[in-house]
């Protein structure tokens, strides 16, 4: 199977710009100063690249999306999304980890698609090391003149808001204010950082572009399906024997991602698996020949997301699993819109109480109800995952359900 | 004629005006959706996600303070299913609410009870868990008091101290269901308009601090009214207590809240207006006196009798007359008429008190104090006639030249001091006619009792030429009288 972001994940020092440049790094960005921005798009598009941090958005559309500098004369920007929150995703911190110059490489290049001379690698504050690998990396670059005036590539830190992840609301913070979505219209690329036209792009999205640049947009869309172009990484962990990042072309069964981790562990019959990281809502066992392609999962009422895989085997109680899920989306819930703020932390009391022993058959109601009045009646999607993960496993693992929700309250 | 759109709602046709929302358009045209976070001056962050409604041909629910409406649209906000988001979002925001209507101010005028009860209240809960408690009975500032349980973080109180007053005292603190508004540190809320936060909050959380527990809103009755403390003539709404005497410390004026007057106010008023009339009651006169040479109660025949031939005892040059900014556009005309006209009176006074000049900003607030020196300047004072200073007229009593004074609401001896008891003690006739004794009130021969703003109809002409009427709200105290009913019973004697 053709590699693009691990093929070269083996070589040692692979994170130095010498070993970057030795296996045919930066040759893309040479290719791209020579081309104009309609020719750098219409690659893209013909790649069929779709915004890997989980909104499957097409990268292409995003770039082209931005006015042109001369109907809309000031500064635009790039941002990369490196704020990796997700529990059960951690793809991008061995990317940037690994190989940050493919970061940068893809981040100069979108540059160059939306004319953007001020750039940004927005990377969780948890991220230390990566932090580190970063800064060091756009230093080499900048004294190879990889990077150099007007262009610029300024690292920032997030002060550990999972909503921060959220392109809106990652503006936001680097405005300096809350982790609090906007509200669109206007979408970043209209009305972005300090009210200029910004594209926020995963860090998975951009490291895909060299490789799209170089060997062409047709290439990288044949490696996938129809709709959804390339590969993609996955990010297996939970019950498996080998947790990892996995690379896999888009539509790949998830039966295949699994056996490559190595089954579930310890011989132990599989239960449940959580496709995307957990604000995707589960899939079962029965479920495991979904192709994990953009379409693949929604067909079974979930997300591809940001590709984290999480294994649940049999031993597993989905109500804690819920409970757990619940108590940390409660946990980041911004608190702007009222019907997350007030019905995220309604779900954990629930479940707490269930796990408790005090659940009530008439819970099972209520969290299927205000599930119901939460998702699509927020800003944005951390409201709308609040119902649906826990009604997609009291639907399909109703007998966990059951067990922790049963009889009268006890004062009607 | 601008652009208008039309679409549909709830089956009636709307033509929305160019650049409104769906909610604009119809709060305009008097069609209730609910709501919290919008508010007309304060934006519309979209967080409270009650006005949701059902667009034909929309995926979702969409909140109608966003949406702008497209020609042809059909959008429902009272069908079934719109109804239901609706109060799906009012059961969120009482999930952690205290409930503590019974003892609560806001008690009466709750955007929370108003949904609630009227259409889209749930009724029964399934709330069965503890609620989450957070601050209560925070002092803010001198006049306004937080309670975080009741806030349902629509966040129009953070906008209006970062739009409206530009004075950024309040944020938003923590994340989730614990997120609160509280002080920024170190700051106090504290400026010229504090007391509109309370207003702009639809619930419970901010509350005015000498309004707390006073009386019940619906014991209120509201009269429409022009603040007059000073020439902007900010348009308000004059609550008063007279149902229930023994309330509001026995007060009659109970609170002041402001009027929507786009040209004049918008939707606030400052704190001075608000609480600087609290005291409206205290210091009343309500009979009418002669108390020189001797002490006597009459009839406003008999000193009507008595002032007006008083005035006519010697030459009117030795005569001066103080008016106040005060007086209506109806009481300068009498005053007018009476001075002018039958008493040829040459010495007028109507430059502010010192006290009446003070700050100005560029909200709303103006330096002079007064509300109608405009209405004075409609029949000559101001323009035609020039006021003296305090200091000339001072000079001229105590060179013998005034031997008459008849102050309208003003206390020279505020401004004058010890000195004015000695000058005012040389004068041979000294008639005192205002709502307050003052301190000059007991110096003076005649002491005639004025109504107040509140006790009488008139209009105030403010800086802008605009002339704006307010109405009766209290009935005069006891004996007293309109100004302009003093000035002409006076004059029919003349």
């Amino acid at each position: 199977m053709t590699k693009v972001l691990t093929e070269h994940w083996d070589q040692p020092r692979l994170h130095e710009l010498e070993t970057y440049r030795r296996l045919g790094g930066y040759e893309a960005l040479k290719k791209v100063l020579g081309m104009d921005r309609a020719q750098l798009i219409d690659e893209a598009k013909k790649s069929n690249l779709r915004g890997l941090g989980g909104a499957g958005f097409a990268t292409s559309l995003k770039w082209s999306t931005v006015t042109p500098e001369e109907k809309n004369p000031g500064p635009r920007y790039v941002v990369v999304n490196c704020d990796e929150s997700e529990p059960g995703c951690f793809k991008d911190r061995v990317l940037a980890t690994r190989n940050p110059h493919q970061l940068i490489e893809g981040l100069l290049i979108a540059a160059c698609a939306i004319d953007a001379k001020q750039n940004f690698i927005f990377i969780r504050g948890e991220y230390q090391i990566q932090y580190e690998i970063l800064e060091k990396a756009l230093a080499e670059a900048r004294g190879a003149g990889i990077i150099k005036p007007p262009v610029s590539i300024d690292l920032m830190r997030g002060a550990g808001a999972y909503m921060s992840g959220l392109d809106t609301a990652l503006l936001e913070t680097m405005e300096g204010k809350k982790a609090w979505p906007r509200q669109p219209p206007p979408f970043p690329t209209a009305s972005g950082l300090m009210g200029r036209p910004t594209v926020v792009n995963n860090v998975e999205t951009l490291c895909m572009v060299p490789s799209i640049v170089l060997r062409g947009g047709e290439w990288f869309a044949k490696l996938g399906t129809a709709k959804s172009g390339g590969t993609a990484l996955f990010s297996v962990s939970g019950h498996v024997e080998k947790p990892g990042v996995y690379e896999f072309a888009m539509g790949t069964p998830l039966r295949e991602i699994l056996a490559a981790a190595g089954g579930v562990k310890g011989g132990r019959k599989l239960k449940a698996v959580i496709p995307g990281g957990v604000s995707t809502p589960v899939l079962t066992a029965d479920e495991l020949d979904t192709p994990m392609d953009w379409d693949g999962p929604r067909a079974q009422g979930s997300f591809l997301g940001a590709g984290g895989v999480i294994v649940l085997d049999e031993t597993t109680d989905m109500v804690m699993v819920a409970h757990n899920i619940e108590r940390f989306l409660a946990h980041e819930s911004c608190g702007q819109c009222t019907p997350c703020r007030q019905g995220s932390y309604w779900y954990v009391r629930i479940l707490e109480r269930a796990l408790d022993g005090g659940g009530v058959a008439a819970d099972l109601d209520t969290l299927r109800r205000t599930g119901e009045d939460m998702t699509g009646k927020v800003i944005c999607a951390l409201g709308d995952t609040v119902g649906l993960v826990t009604r997609a496993m009291m639907k399909k693992f109703s007998n966990d359900f059951k067990a922790k929700f049963h009889g009268e309250p006890p004062h009607g | 004629m601008a652009k208008t759109i039309k679409f549909t709602l709830d089956g009636r046709v709307i033509e929305a005006r160019e650049g409104e929302t769906v909610l604009q358009a119809a709060t305009r045209l008097g069609l209730l959706i609910p709501h919290y976070c919008w508010h007309p001056a304060l934006g519309n962050p979209g967080n409270c996600r009650m006005c949701n409604v059902e667009v034909e041909g929309a995926p979702k629910a969409l909140v109608s303070c966003r949406l702008y409406p497209k020609e042809g649209m059909v959008a429902r906000s009272a069908a079934p299913a719109p109804r239901r988001w609706q109060s799906a979002a009012l059961e969120f925001h009482l999930v952690d609410h205290p409930l503590d209507c019974p003892v609560c101010d806001q008690s009466g005028e709750c955007g929370l009870q108003d949904y609630y009860m009227n259409s889209i209240g749930r009724y029964r809960s399934s709330m069965r868990d503890n609620k989450w408690h957070m601050g209560k009975r925070m002092v803010l500032g001198p006049h306004i008091m937080l309670d975080q349980e009741r806030c349902i973080m629509c966040t129009r109180c953070t906008r209006f101290v970062d739009l409206i007053s530009k004075s950024h005292e309040l944020g938003i603190f923590g994340r989730g269901h614990s997120q609160v508004i509280d002080l920024v540190p170190g700051r106090v809320l504290d400026n010229p308009y504090s007391g509109c936060v309370a207003d702009v909050c639809p619930v419970g959380a901010l509350t005015d601090r000498d309004f707390r527990f006073q009386v019940r809103v619906w014991y209120l009755d509201w009269t429409d009214s022009i603040c007059p403390g000073c020439s902007r003539g900010c348009n308000i709404s004059a609550h008063t207590s007279t149902r229930r005497p023994w309330q509001n410390k026995g007060l009659r004026l109970a609170r002041v809240k402001p009027r929507y007057k786009p040209e004049v106010n918008g939707h606030w008023i400052c704190d001075e207006g608000r609480y600087g009339f609290l005291n409206y009651d205290s210091d009343r006169l309500g009979k009418v006196m002669r108390l020189k040479p001797s002490a006597e109660e009459l009839s406003w025949e008999a000193a009507a009798a008595e002032v007006s031939s008083a005035l006519r005892r010697k030459p009117a040059e030795g005569l001066a007359v103080m008016a106040s900014g005060r007086l209506s556009n109806e009481d300068w005309q009498a005053f007018q008429k009476l001075f002018l006209e039958k008493l040829n009176v040459r010495r007028f006074l109507f430059a502010p008190e010192p006290d009446q000049v003070g700050a100005e900003d560029e909200l709303l607030r103006r330096r002079d104090k007064a509300p109608n020196l405009e209405g004075g300047k409609a029949v000559g004072f101001g323009t035609r006639i020039a006021s003296m200073s305090w200091d000339s007229l001072a000079a001229d009593i105590e060179a013998g030249k005034v031997w008459g004074l008849y102050a309208v609401d003003r206390d020279p001896v505020k401004v004058w001091d010890q000195r004015g008891h000695e000058l005012l003690e040389r004068l041979d006739l000294l008639v005192y006619q205002g709502p307050r004794k003052g301190l000059t009130g007991e110096l003076a021969h005649y002491r005639l009792p004025a109504t107040d703003w509140l006790e009488e109809k008139g209009h105030f002409t403010n800086f802008q030429g605009l002339v704006q009427p307010y109405r009766q709200a209290l009935k005069p105290l006891g004996a007293a009288k309109p100004d302009w009913a003093i000035f002409e019973g006076l004059a029919a004697r003349l």
